[in-house]
């Protein structure tokens, strides 16, 4: 069947009723990937302005849900405007030849109260990597708003390399930063599984 | 009467100096380089050192207003001692506006301050690359007054002591002192 939820959460005990909603129409325009790093030792943030989710979340059926991130790369907004010609490049992210970075939740787990996580698999640069993404689950109204970060070292996936790889100058650790809205369709029965 | 500048006033004056004759050719040069680590590496130097310049400017400005200058030399004429103020002032008003012009730039462009790697300087505005290509535009102009004057305020130095023969540098330079004087 189609399509897979974000990577996020379930079941609040909010929801709790087995008419659970399952939120799977991500509202784009009002979610954001965004992340912080260091250069010189300065805080800078930066985002990705184009990117596409497919998810189907419902906190009451986490075995079920699931989520599929798909990062437009040249769409970065590196926070200087100096570097945003740069990271498109080889030594950074080669967008010519990698030009989206996707995260495949595979499974959730609820960490209790709104707190829960998504494992799966971020691919970036060609490089495929395990990772567990903690998030915040809260639902308001039919908006299901989920809220999370994760820290990843650069260097891992080959991210500024060659001149770029001293880390006193770009620091090695990145946060990525999540914010997805997705309204809910009220459903009985959830979807089986694809 | 004091016939030099007091040693703290001429230890602010030559740091000052030393400080701006090195980041003014850093700030041409790395303004030029193509993007790459010592590119971010030379602007950060170039911003402490800004940083310093104007802490240790409020210093002397301070010190100033506190230990009266020397008096020029009688023998120096009226306009002459009108345009050596005129430049004091202008210097003095250079040292304070072009460190915050750098300061708001910073903040304008996202990248804010962080003074020895150490110590992050509050952002005066929020990112806007319009208005930070404006900044820019002002620091490096109000840099290139500041080179004019600084050409004038040597020149002249180097005219009373050397033609004129007068006490005028040896006030901030009292190791230069004749003997004969």
């Amino acid at each position: 069947m189609r399509s897979n939820t974000l990577p996020l959460l379930l079941a609040t005990l909010v929801v709790g009723s087995a008419n659970a909603a399952e939120f799977s129409e991500v509202q784009t325009a009002q979610s954001k990937v965004a992340f912080d790093y260091k250069q010189m030792s300065v805080p800078l943030s930066g985002a990705f302005a184009k990117f596409a989710i497919q998810a189907r979340f419902n906190p009451a059926q986490l075995a079920t849900s699931q989520a599929k991130i798909d990062i437009d790369i040249a769409s970065i907004d590196t926070g200087n405007s100096d570097a945003d010609d740069e990271v498109t490049d080889k030594l950074w992210f080669d967008t010519q030849k990698y030009p989206t970075a996707s995260f495949v939740a595979s499974s959730f787990k609820a960490l209790g109260g709104d707190r829960y996580q998504a494992q799966g698999k971020l691919s970036l640069k060609g490089k495929t990597v395990d990772i567990t993404a903690p998030f915040t689950f809260k639902q308001n109204g039919n908006s299901g708003i989920f809220d999370g970060s994760l820290n990843m070292n650069r260097l891992d996936y080959g991210i500024g390399t060659g001149i770029w790889a001293d880390v006193a100058t770009v620091a090695n650790e990145v946060s990525i930063k999540f914010h997805f809205v997705a309204s809910s369709k009220q459903q009985a029965i959830v979807a089986p599984k694809d | 009467m004091n016939k030099s500048y007091t040693k703290v006033a001429i230890t602010l004056h030559w740091l000052i100096a030393i400080l701006i004759l090195s980041t003014f050719p850093l700030g041409l040069y790395m303004s030029d380089l193509k993007f790459s680590p010592l590119k971010l590496q030379l602007y950060s130097y170039h911003k402490w050192i800004g940083v310093t310049i104007f802490l240790l400017f409020i210093a002397r400005l301070a010190w100033r207003l506190a230990n009266k200058p020397p008096e020029l030399p009688e023998s120096i004429i009226a306009w002459q001692r009108f345009a050596a103020h005129a430049v004091h002032h202008l210097l003095y008003t250079l040292l304070f506006f072009i460190p915050i012009t750098g300061w708001l730039m910073s903040s304008a462009k996202g990248v804010p301050v962080v003074y020895l790697g150490l110590v992050q300087l509050p952002d005066l505005l929020s990112k806007d690359k319009a208005l930070g290509n404006i900044l820019e535009t002002t620091h490096s102009v109000l840099n290139y007054v500041l080179l004019a004057l600084v050409v004038m305020h040597v020149a002249a130095a180097l005219k009373h002591h050397l033609i004129e023969k007068d006490e005028t540098l040896t006030r901030m330079m009292p190791w230069l002192k004749r003997r004969t004087l």
